[in-house]
């Protein structure tokens, strides 16, 4: 949006209430995989409340989130699965890495993981652990929130 | 051992017989792999619990070593089937028309090592995807391990 | 740009692609198809006399509608692998006659990690990091089960105290377990209060584990010898508010979902099993005694010492996806019993063995003997050996028996590690259940089965 335009005044308003707009109720797809899953709802759940971020519909069909959390381990077969899933949502999208196995490929160096989910799609986030506490994972959103503020990731 | 294995160790003389830790195993050749799994049910062996294999092709001449745990919940046993597979024609019966619950067993171990079951219903790639080549665990099959820029790390191949 | 012609002819305008420089949706040639595993091949329709042979004479036959239609008439619909409902990465191909179900076939290994070839490159003693991975809403259970193999491989037996901890760790682990079981079968059938409520509870057990092992999940605590560290002081207070505070919480789970019309409207006679069909497809834990099979390795096979407590075990009657759900309640109640049981009477002594071994030495004696660091060095480097031999250990896992099949060689890493995964074997069931079902109940049935898919995909 902002890309193009020249920068005046009247234009960073909008694109600071635009970002301000768009951090303040991102919705999260369903894309829980393995034991990160479990940890991405316990920080939806009661005790370490996604919902005041405006976070706790996670949506089960990709048209409708702008946030994936990629939680836990993808596999060889599960690659082109996320992708697709991926390019089915549409523009702002982001992307959080969360837990070794998404970032890196974690302890599983072998044959049946693929290394780190940004060789299938690209990542905005990576939050450590295995698997990261919730206190990590709200770390990981408040800090795309503030990337997504200051403007750096435009869409 | 107890006198329901004792029935079923008279009734077939080519199965050997051993205890490991504690644990009773039945070494059976391939041919009679079908019928002493029928007699085990028929002696009480109501239940396959696992079906897997090992290959052996560091000490044992013959490569792949077919395990079926079997669990008898009425006389409250354990009974281990070991048979050895060829390392050219690896084919062994199935057990899946004894027990349908081996069917899931069987298609792993088929994925994994290359082992064929004659008689099973559906045997197909099950963890590994459709098109994959190679049967990962076996001992020819390297780990794929993308190397790291780590000193202690080992790159076993 | 446009082509040289102008763009009011007829053909032109059928195929807009080719003459101008639009993209038109659908047109495109991909050479790649990413997802197109495509359909596979069902298994071949089930004959009565086969059925007869493998159950045994006895086939369960209550089928609601039985009038067939062909095949041309049926549609196969596939349902996952990224779905809400299907438990983590469950691909499931329903072959469906209007809104019922006539054939399933579960497709798995969205989520298989090669752990048994990378437990090949770890020692024995950072087995326990790759197994506990496996089923993660169970981990100590799969540590235990690892631990045991390796310990009957070593012939060693490990001191009371270390046998009570792990007790208490794997039953706290239990209800833990059953709790997200209940909270994610409430909300895939609607309550979705209970996945608050279940995350809840599950939160004070967390702590409970964070302050003993010193992570919330994937504890790596259970090790071959015993366990790592000793319990916290102040522990039996900890343990001690679990129990004041679950049994109320549950009589509040019981309020909302025992009697309530909606629940049982949905999960009674949805999802039944026989217990011939169970015996037959290997099922265990508590989906084998909601059928009424009175089956449960903590009382056939002790391990751990647990046969000293006492505790009963709660069996259903029609196996059908309520008395699923009453049976883990009723586990919960039953572990909260022997977790009492163990904080009475925590015999004291080490948790670990003494043999140098196997378990490293205490930190402090690193300075003080040359042997002690020796042992540590050798034992962080290399890892100690395990004579030859096989052997097969299993557990009551929450989802049944959890078994670990450990070869050795004499080396210091396993020749072959194979688990037992219960998860996996009871998905073989899910076509039983589901046949001639409607497909609102596939996600009730689905969701009592209780799936851990790093379990079956391992």
């Amino acid at each position: 949006m902002a890309t193009t335009a020249p920068g005046n005044l009247l234009m960073t308003t909008i694109e600071k209430a635009a970002n301000w707009a768009r951090t303040r109720s991102m919705f999260p797809a369903t894309f829980g995989l393995a034991c990160c899953a479990i940890e991405m709802m316990a920080t939806g759940a009661a005790h370490y409340d996604l919902a005041r971020f405006g976070m706790e519909v996670f949506r089960a069909s990709p048209r409708q989130a702008d946030l994936m959390i990629v939680a836990g381990r993808v596999s060889q077969k599960m690659a082109p699965v996320l992708r697709q899933v991926y390019d089915q949502m549409p523009e702002p999208k982001w992307v959080i890495s969360m837990g070794a196995c998404a970032s890196t490929g974690g302890m599983f160096n072998n044959y049946a993981l693929v290394q780190g989910v940004d060789q299938v799609v690209p990542v905005d986030i990576y939050v450590p652990g295995c698997p990261p506490g919730p206190q990590s994972l709200m770390h990981g959103i408040l800090t795309l929130h503030d990337k997504i503020m200051a403007g750096e990731i435009r869409r | 051992m107890s006198p329901v294995l004792e029935e079923l160790a008279a009734a077939f003389e080519s199965a050997v017989w051993e205890g490991s830790h504690g644990q009773d195993v039945a070494r059976v050749p391939a041919d009679d792999w079908q019928e002493f799994a029928r007699a085990a049910k028929e002696a009480g062996f109501e239940v396959c619990s696992d079906v897997t294999a090992v290959d052996r092709m560091r000490s044992r001449p013959h490569r792949y070593e077919v395990v079926a745990s079997l669990v008898s919940m009425s006389h409250r046993l354990r009974l281990r089937m070991i048979t050895t597979v060829d390392r050219e024609e690896p084919v062994v019966a199935s057990l899946t028309p004894i027990w349908p619950g081996a069917g899931f067993g069987e298609r792993e171990v088929y994925d994994m090592f290359g082992i064929g079951f004659e008689g099973h219903p559906d045997l197909t790639r099950i963890l590994m995807p459709d098109e994959w080549e190679g049967h990962p665990l076996r001992k020819d099959y390297g780990v794929g391990s993308v190397p790291v820029q780590f000193k202690a790390s080992h790159q076993v191949d | 740009m446009v082509d040289e012609k102008t763009v009011t002819s007829e053909d032109e305008l059928t195929n807009p692609a080719e003459t101008l420089d639009i993209w038109v949706a659908g047109t495109e040639e991909l050479e790649f198809h990413p997802t197109d595993e495509g359909t596979q091949e069902f298994g071949p329709e089930e004959s009565d006399a086969r059925l007869d042979d493998q159950f045994g004479r006895v086939v369960s036959d209550d089928y609601i509608f039985d009038d067939e239609t062909s095949d041309e008439e049926r549609t196969v619909l596939n349902m996952g692998p990224q779905h809400p409902s299907t438990h983590g990465v469950l691909r499931l191909q329903l072959e469906l006659d209007g809104e019922i179900i006539r054939r399933t076939k579960p497709i798995i290994g969205y989520l298989h990690t090669g752990m048994e070839k990378t437990a090949e490159q770890l020692t024995f003693s950072q087995g326990p990091t790759n197994v506990t991975r496996m089923d993660y809403l169970a981990p100590l259970h799969c540590e235990l089960a690892y631990s045991l193999a390796v310990e009957r491989l070593l012939d060693v037996e490990v001191p009371p105290r270390a046998q009570a901890i792990r007790v208490l760790m794997t039953e706290l682990n239990r209800i833990s377990s059953h709790l997200v079981a209940l909270a994610t079968n409430g909300m895939d059938v609607g309550a979705l209060s209970m996945m608050i409520y279940g995350f809840r509870e599950r939160e004070s057990i967390l702590a409970f584990f964070e302050k003993t092992t010193g992570l919330r999940m994937n504890h790596n605590y259970i090790r071959p010898g015993g366990v790592v560290v000793d319990l916290p002081p102040g522990w039996k207070d900890d343990v001690a508010a679990i129990l004041e505070d679950l049994p109320n919480r549950l009589r509040q789970y019981d309020d909302l979902l025992k009697e309530n019309p909606i629940w049982t409207a949905r999960t009674r006679g949805v999802g039944v099993i026989s217990p011939e069909e169970a015996i037959a497809y290997s099922i265990t834990g508590p989906v084998l005694r909601a059928t009424g099979v009175d089956w449960d390795l903590r009382k056939a096979f002790p391990y751990s010492g647990i046969e000293q407590y006492e505790f009963e075990v709660p069996l259903g009657e029609h196996g059908d996806v309520y008395d699923r759900y009453r049976v883990r309640v009723e586990e919960i109640i039953e572990s909260l019993k022997i977790v009492e049981q163990v904080m009475d009477t925590m015999p004291k002594g080490d948790y670990r063995i003494e043999d140098r071994k196997i378990t490293p030495p205490p930190r402090a004696r690193i300075d003080e003997s040359m042997e002690a660091l020796i042992h540590h060095f050798k034992l962080f480097t290399e890892g100690f050996k395990v004579p030859e031999g096989e052997t097969y250990v299993a557990v009551e896992s929450p989802r049944g028996e959890l078994g670990c099949y450990l070869v050795s060689d004499g080396e210091a890493r396993p020749y072959r590690m194979h688990t037992r995964a219960p998860s996996f074997y009871n998905l073989q069931a899910l076509p039983i259940a589901m046949a001639d079902s409607l497909v609102a109940d596939t996600i009730a049935t689905i969701a009592s089965m209780d799936p851990v898919m790093g379990d079956v995909d391992r």
